[in-house]
């Protein structure tokens, strides 16, 4: 896990300070001798930011026009929409990506989404906790139900998520009677569309600069209690250096845009939750083993169908989330919300990395793949491409990453 | 039909194959006359299947030394495929029909009866109707494979091949399924194919059986021939001493355990297949273990040992009944977990299946068992964990540049040690070992070994599978032998003579000490 972890904080702004702190640890065992090898995951994952820049530069390249002499693509205003369009696909990505590395799959995220909307509009009667609250629970319990028939009824997940895609829409139409539901409540509207002040942008920088140097020391710390060797002061100088400068950018940013947007807050917050239930916790630990070899897993007294009912009840938790965040960003829940959306996610994960036959995957990675996705989608409507030709270049990058990811691991 | 030709059927001559680190044949020559049955009797791994792999094309030519010789012109297989034109049919103990299609499509699988490439049912259930009742099989053709047993699968099998017009048939472990009756059926076709001239090799541990079909006896022994008799010239002891007549070697440093008190007893277990309801293939075994005791569990393929060490460990997928006690107390397993918690630690067999998650490191399989102990209930400190990883890499001596290189790089006998550090960072206080050694090199093995008598001094009660009759006898202090599910014999370290083991592994119970 270590080179999974070890993507190091060098990559992109918007992802990176949350997940790369507690991981970059390891490194430190692995080129003791200052020979420098890359493992091949974290090889794999600078391609993916290679690929993320090049998709970026690109575009910028493109849309040079006379008004904007230096392109649009990254202007802070872009790039700020940019990163609000992705939020909901990389909430959605970040909690499939835990059932897919468990080997499970779940199609019915879309449907989930609607309905937990759609629940959460028609409850804003009742005030703003309850109708947010309601959403989650939603969320929750459709994940409770359809990971206990799939872990302890015996049905394949594909299967239980097919059914509950159209079953779950049947609900949502029926419950709503069709009709479009207007979010009146100015909180939940924030959600989605919300930005924060500047000062408050600031604060959350600052933060996550304070929270990078305390695990960075604190890590250091622990390695010479547990006899490891610790990296030198330079390194570490550049380990705190580097994340809290990509921060610090980030975050002037998102305030030259107009403020970092709240969907942006609440992805970065489930990524740094996701990266640390995979990469620090035995929950984590579990799901990559039975994903990469059941057998192995269960003979090594881990209680299967536990873990998975556990996956999917997070995943059901953030398909919840990320429902408020669709339904605030649209100003309504629609009956149709939500359509597609399990293919967004799990074409993130993929993109990023994740094995479909599980064992393999990062919360990292999808969120580069969600990245990557929603960058395409912008930056071709920025050029004005046309429907179709937006499709198929995304079906091709899908399938090309697939096409190159293999072709790298058979010659290792 | 003659069956006294001079050229015969078949001569397998000087056959050599290797594999990574072994040589599986070491030129092994073997004939066989049409009409006649030839048997290939060896201990586990003599390389009975190998040679039978390189006469059915499984192992193309090229990748062995020596030559296959059918009808006095020499072969070159490139596959599966060739060797059945030639005719050569094999059954192997693993049956390869495929459960939900019927009896008809599994035996024309691939050379079904058709006219512009739509099959033609009637033909191929008309043709399949026949060579069943060639066989004296009152079977439908059209019953899905799936509805039948073990024994008239094998039978289909053997229907499967006729249909091939082989003229060569390989029956390796044939009556291992088989009922009493169902065995009788068998040895009445191989009576009706031999009129018809066909040529066949049998394999098989049952020696009683083999004395009763076959006219020529091979024995092989660590990948060479040892001898080829006609059956009459041999007796049962002859041929056991044939197959394990070999020095034990000083590989296995003597170790005389300092023996503790019973921590571990298992009583009664009785393991049943979870396929065929009522077939039990452990049936009231029990065993104690004293610290620092090794415990060896002998017996030929089949005999119940996997499966009784997984009954107990609450890892088997079928109904398991029995106590188990640990330290005198009675412990409860349902599922490996509970095993686990009371300090039972069990190496699988065939780590790549059982044992690791090849594509994680090093360190995340050492830890997998253990993870609750070593690194925390939910949140997991990694440092911790590296640092126990390190010493267990260094305790047992695993090669890798660090404890994060993944583990599906690395030697079978590294990945092996890496298994077995995942189960001492359990610290069990018995540990159960099956197969430890299968598939790796001579050097990684001698260190298992070395492990495996540190271990039992440091006081850990161990329980040792092996199909290797040496490793068992060389490194046990008492030795347990199953034959079908059931203790055939006990006996102590200086009374475990490889002749007496295999005796009560080839089913004769121990003769009174």
């Amino acid at each position: 896990m270590s080179e999974r972890a070890n993507q190091p904080a060098t990559n992109r702004p918007p992802v990176t300070a949350d997940v790369a702190p507690p991981g970059a640890v390891p490194e430190g065992v692995e080129a003791p001798s200052g020979r420098f090898r890359l493992p091949t995951d974290s090889l794999r994952a600078y391609t993916m930011i290679i690929a993320l820049l090049a998709i970026w530069l690109f575009f910028q390249w493109k849309t040079i026009s006379p008004l904007y002499p230096y392109g649009i693509f990254l202007h802070p205003n872009n790039f700020s929409n940019l990163l609000q369009q992705m939020a909901v696909t990389g909430v959605l990505a970040v909690g499939m990506l835990l059932v897919i590395v468990a080997g499970q799959i779940d199609l019915s995220v879309g449907s989930v989404v609607g309905l937990a909307g759609g629940v959460a509009a028609m409850a804003q009667g009742y005030g703003l906790v309850p109708s947010l609250g309601l959403a989650l629970v939603v969320g929750l319990v459709v994940g409770a139900v359809q990971g206990g028939l799939i872990s302890y009824g015996n049905i394949p997940a594909f299967i239980v998520t097919l059914g509950g895609m159209l079953a779950w829409r049947g609900v949502v139409l029926g419950l709503t009677k069709g009709a479009t539901i207007p979010v009146q409540l100015p909180v939940f509207r924030t959600l989605g569309v919300g930005k924060l002040t500047e000062g408050f942008g600031v604060a959350v920088g600052a933060l996550a600069i304070a929270a990078v140097v305390f695990l960075t020391l604190s890590r250091n710390r622990a390695r010479r209690r547990h006899g490891l060797t610790v990296p030198s002061l330079g390194a570490t100088v550049l380990r705190i250096a580097v994340p809290a400068a990509l921060i610090a950018l980030f975050i002037y940013w998102m305030i030259l845009g107009g403020g970092m947007p709240v969907p942006v807050l609440v992805l970065l917050a489930v990524a740094v939750l996701g990266g640390f239930l995979t990469q620090n916790t035995t929950f984590g630990r579990y799901l990559y083993a039975i994903g990469g070899n059941p057998d192995a897993a269960r003979l090594s007294g881990i209680n299967i169908r536990r873990y998975l009912l556990a996956a999917f009840c997070v995943l059901g938790l953030l398909v919840g989330v990320a429902s408020l965040l669709h339904t605030g960003r649209v100003g309504s829940a629609s009956p149709d919300a939500g359509t597609y959306m399990e293919l967004d996610a799990i074409a993130a994960c993929v993109i990023g990395g994740t094995s479909l036959m599980g064992g393999r995957g990062t919360v990292s990675g999808a969120v580069v793949g969600a990245l990557i996705m929603a960058s395409l989608d912008n930056g071709m409507s920025l050029l004005n491409v046309e429907n179709y030709m937006q499709y198929i270049v995304k079906g091709v990058v899908l399938v090309a990453a697939v096409g190159f990811d293999m072709l790298g691991r058979r010659k290792s | 039909m003659s069956s006294t030709t001079n050229t015969p059927l078949l001569e397998m001559r000087e056959i050599t194959k290797s594999f990574p680190g072994v040589r599986a044949l070491d030129g092994v020559s073997f004939d066989l006359h049409g009409g006649e049955l030839h048997a290939l009797v060896g201990e586990n791994g003599a390389g009975k299947s190998t040679l039978m792999k390189v006469l059915a094309g499984v192992y193309p030519f090229g990748t062995y030394g020596g030559d296959v010789v059918i009808d006095g012109q020499v072969r070159q297989f490139q596959s599966v495929r060739d060797s059945e034109n030639a005719g050569v049919a094999v059954i192997f103990q693993e049956l390869s029909l495929i459960k939900e299609l019927t009896i008809g499509e599994n035996i024309f699988l691939g050379r079904e009866p058709r006219r512009f490439g739509v099959i033609k049912w009637e033909e191929l259930y008309s043709r399949a109707q026949k060579l069943l009742d060639e066989l004296n099989l009152s079977l439908d053709p059209r019953t899905p494979v799936g509805h039948l047993g073990i024994g008239q699968q094998q039978l289909v099998e053997i229907a499967k091949a006729l249909s091939q017009e082989a003229r060569i048939l390989v029956l390796d472990e044939p009556t291992a399924a088989l009922t009493e009756s169902e065995v009788e059926t068998l040895f009445r076709i191989i009576e009706g194919l031999r009129a018809r001239g066909v040529g066949m090799i049998y394999i098989s541990h049952k020696l009683d059986e083999v004395f009763r079909v076959s006219r020529r006896i091979t024995v092989l022994r660590d990948g060479r021939t040892v001898g080829t008799r006609p059956a009459e010239e041999l007796n049962e002891a002859r041929v056991i001493s044939l197959m394990v007549g070999r020095e034990v070697g000083d590989i296995f440093p003597e170790a005389e355990h300092e023996r503790g008190d019973v921590v571990f007893e298992a009583r009664n277990v009785t393991v049943e297949d979870p396929n065929v309801s009522g077939k039990l293939l452990v049936k009231g075994v029990g065993f104690k273990v004293r610290r620092g005791e090794v415990l060896g569990i002998a017996g030929l393929m089949g005999a119940g040992r996997s499966e009784l060490l997984m009954g107990i460990f609450g890892a088997w997928p079928g109904r398991v009944s029995g106590e188990v006690y640990v330290e005198g107390k009675r412990i409860k397993v349902s599922r490996p977990s509970d095993a686990i918690k009371q300090g039972v630690g069990f190496v699988t067999e065939d780590r790549k299946r059982f044992g690791l998650v090849l594509d994680q490191t090093i360190l995340n399989n050492m830890t997998l068992a253990g993870l609750r102990k070593l690194s925390g209930r939910f949140v997991t400190d990694v440092d911790a964990e590296a640092a126990a990883g390190e010493r267990a890499k260094k305790e047992l001596r695993v090669k890798a540049n660090s404890v994060f290189t993944v583990v599906g790089t690395l030697s079978g006998g590294n990945q092996q040690k890496v298994v077995l550090a995942k189960w001492l960072l359990t610290n069990p206080r018995v540990l159960f070992l099956d197969e430890p050694t299968r598939g790796i090199d001579v050097g990684a093995k001698q260190e298992i070994y070395a492990q495996i008598n540190r271990l039992a001094r440091e006081g850990l009660a161990i329980v040792l599978v092996s199909s290797e009759l040496p490793e068992v006898l060389g490194l046990s202090d008492r030795v347990l032998v199953l034959h079908e599910g059931r203790v055939t014999g006990e006996f102590k370290r200086e009374e475990a003579t490889p002749e007496a083991v295999m005796a009560c592994a080839t089913g004769h119970t121990q003769r009174a000490a």
